[in-house]
């Protein structure tokens, strides 16, 4: 059977299995997704969407859709993957299902927990009413895959004036006691006004058993609200990631999504802006360095719909061997939305002979009165910088890594967690392929 | 030291250097003086390795071996070090970090170990207040947000940490005001020592007043067109370079 047919077929079990109440208003946005995905299918390539990024190497694997629950897995052997270093709420899962002896939760203050708890209890139903399901697409196929199965993954509901005291964790993990794996996570995050959290999402699998994630993730900032995500997508080379986040923003928010694309067969990102009010400030920053045959895909996109808000966007790819990148930056300014600030920068370099990117920035800009910018460049290392690094004794190996670290550098730099900034640096001087130096 | 011996170099199909013949003995300092096209930059990018320049004819040789066939990092090793008239700009890797790293390597070509930690610490101490330079520059990303002075006196400051054989300094004048020239040209003259030399590159006369040459080469055309004493570069302010065409 493949894969669509499994997936719909498995559905009604799904449903059976859950658990829920079959009235609520998640089971009717459950159906009518899976109709959706039903009818639409997995893109291919002739959708505009997906011109560059073909899912067919990763479809073909015969996935088990309901992970079996019991594998465990040692701290020791995974604590390398946590930003363990520094105090934080964590939200652990075991193949899609919550680890209590990983996670550290909370409702004190702010509920920081798990969707299941919160699709099924009572007292959170007003909560998922209002906001579960609402800003995530409901035509895209994959989207709606994910709300059809949508089941686990982190509530975090942080009430108006909390400044969180330290960042939430949270960490999927497959164990590959399935020899191949489809998961879907799905996560909710509300910051109410004046609030203020730091999040940090990792997807690892800890053999190299195929795994595929098809995540979705809604985030709603609420007036004045400080939101800093951070995506670390460094996964091995048997697993796959569609991460589609939709971010929806009240006036006076400032939202930054930073996603390090390092790892993984094949990564898509989906990444979308809604503006619901006037001086809203939205940072999407992103790092791919890629090599062999990976490939990453960054689709963003950001509606100005209000006036006096700014969009800052800065995407840097590093690509060797025979990996490949698309960065898709598309740029709405509706005609209301005068006085809009909208950058968007994306800067390749090509190390590889055979390493491609397909670039494509996209504004459409309606409104006459905006400061609206995009650059795009590929290319391959300066020479003459180069030179430098070498006539000092750097041998040209080192040099480029050197140069390659710099190049990536203003990503990195905007990372607020210190703890993770260097975990950052260290990736990448990792991924180069070099010793630095560097005191961390 | 240095002999360069019948040197023709060129950038593509463009002969720029038109054999140039030097000696340089260890403790010398040598001015190599010229207009702009003359060739200037790129004898010192030639000598260094950059291989922009292709190489036509002719040989340089350091301590009787030719190094033409060295890369820029083997000729480092070497003892050759190169003052960049544009030192570039690296950002996220901090002065120390980088320099670490190229001591290090250098150590590693020669099978050494790494430089302690502690050693290497206090050098830079010492090495930093030669050239009053303010510590927290140090820490600083390399030469990203650098005044030109600043970048010359970082350049410098490498020079110092490196201990080359041969140093080359590549229009370091340019761009700085008295002040920064002065203490450029002061940790030069306390890093000079009986066994190393200095090729000074140099389009104005200024910076041989604080560091005295022993000869003087005028390069015009790609060719060395005159060599004296330390008189010469006044001759040159004074004459300018016609009446030596």
């Amino acid at each position: 059977m493949k894969l669509k047919e499994k997936l719909v077929a498995s559905f009604m079990a799904f449903e059976n299995k859950g658990n829920i109440d079959l009235d609520s208003s998640v089971h009717e946005l459950r159906t009518e997704a899976i109709e959706i995905f039903e009818k639409q299918g997995f893109p291919t390539k002739k959708d505009e969407e997906w011109k560059y990024t073909s899912l067919n190497s990763i479809l073909k694997e015969d996935y088990s859709v309901f992970p079996k629950s019991g594998a465990t897995v040692e701290l020791k052997d995974v604590k390398k993957y946590f930003l363990h270093e520094i105090e934080s709420y964590k939200i652990v899962f075991i193949d899609g299902v919550y680890s209590s002896f990983l996670s550290d939760t909370t409702h004190e203050g702010a509920d920081i927990c798990l969707l299941s708890s919160a699709l099924k209890r009572p007292k959170y139903k007003m909560v998922i009413d209002h906001y579960f399901g609402t800003i995530a697409s409901k035509k895209e196929s994959l989207t709606a895959l994910n709300t059809a199965f949508s089941k686990e993954g982190a509530f975090i509901n942080i009430p108006k004036n909390t400044v969180l005291p330290k960042p939430i964790q949270i960490i999927y993990f497959s164990t590959g006691t399935e020899k191949e794996i489809i998961l879907q996570p799905r996560n909710l995050v509300i910051v109410g006004e004046n609030s203020h959290a730091q999040i940090y999402e990792r997807h690892q699998s800890l053999n190299d058993n195929v795994v595929l994630t098809n995540a979705v993730t809604e985030i709603f900032a609420h007036k004045r609200a400080i939101i800093d995500f951070y995506k670390v997508q460094n996964d091995k080379k048997t697993a796959s990631l569609i991460d589609n986040t939709y971010v929806q923003q009240k006036e006076n928010s400032i939202v930054s999504v930073n996603t390090f694309s390092f790892g993984g067969k094949l990564t898509r990102n989906n990444l979308e802006f809604y503006h619901q009010g006037e001086y809203i400030t939205s940072n999407l920053n992103g790092i791919t360095i890629i090599g062999n045959k990976q490939h990453v895909d960054n689709h963003t996109l950001v509606n100005h719909k209000f006036e006096n808000c700014e969009s800052h966007e800065l995407y840097k790819g590093i690509y060797d061997d025979a990996s490949t990148g698309v960065f898709n930056g598309k740029v709405i300014v509706d005609k209301e939305a005068q006085k809009t600030n909208a950058f968007q920068q994306n800067n390749n370099v090509l190390i590889g002979d055979k390493a491609s990117i397909n670039a494509k920035p996209q504004l459409e800009i309606f409104a006459d009165d905006v400061k609206c910018s995009h650059g795009c460049t590929i290319g391959q290392l300066d020479e003459s910088a180069l030179f430098y690094l070498q006539s000092r004794g750097i041998p040209k190996k080192e040099a480029k890594a050197l140069l390659l670290f710099a190049f990536g550098n203003d990503v990195v730099e905007k990372i607020k967690i210190p703890a993770l900034k260097s975990r950052i640096s260290i990736l990448i001087a990792e991924k180069l392929k070099v010793e630095m130096g560097f005191e961390m | 030291m240095l002999s360069i011996k019948n040197l023709r170099a060129g950038i593509e199909d463009k002969e720029i250097l038109k054999g140039i013949n030097l000696e340089v003995k260890p403790g010398e300092i040598h001015a190599i003086m010229g207009p702009n096209g003359s060739g200037k930059s790129t004898l010192s990018s030639v000598i260094s390795g950059n291989e922009t320049y292709e190489v036509l004819d002719g040989d340089v040789i350091l301590n009787d071996e030719s190094i033409l066939e060295l890369s820029p990092d083997e000729r480092a090793h070497k003892g050759i070090f190169m003052s960049f008239q544009y030192p570039i700009e690296i950002p996220g890797v901090t002065t120390t970090n980088f320099i670490k790293t190229a001591i290090n390597a250098k150590r590693k070509a020669q099978g050494l170990e790494d430089l302690p930690a502690k050693d290497m610490l206090k050098m830079i101490c010492e090495k930093s207040e030669l050239l009053e330079m303010d510590r927290k520059f140090l820490s600083r990303s390399l030469n990203e947000g650098f005044s030109g002075g600043e970048k010359k006196r970082n350049e410098i400051f490498q020079m110092a940490m490196l201990e080359p054989k041969l140093a080359i300094l590549d229009e370091t004048d340019s761009g700085l005001d008295i002040d920064a020239l002065k203490i450029v040209a002061n940790g030069v003259n306390k890093l000079k020592t009986k066994d190393n030399a200095v090729i000074v590159i140099t389009h104005y006369q200024r910076l041989l007043d604080y560091i005295i040459p022993d000869f003087v080469h005028v390069l015009h055309n790609g060719k060395i067109i005159k060599s004296g004493g330390k008189e010469l570069a006044h001759e040159l302010e004074a004459k300018g370079y016609d009446w030596l065409k």
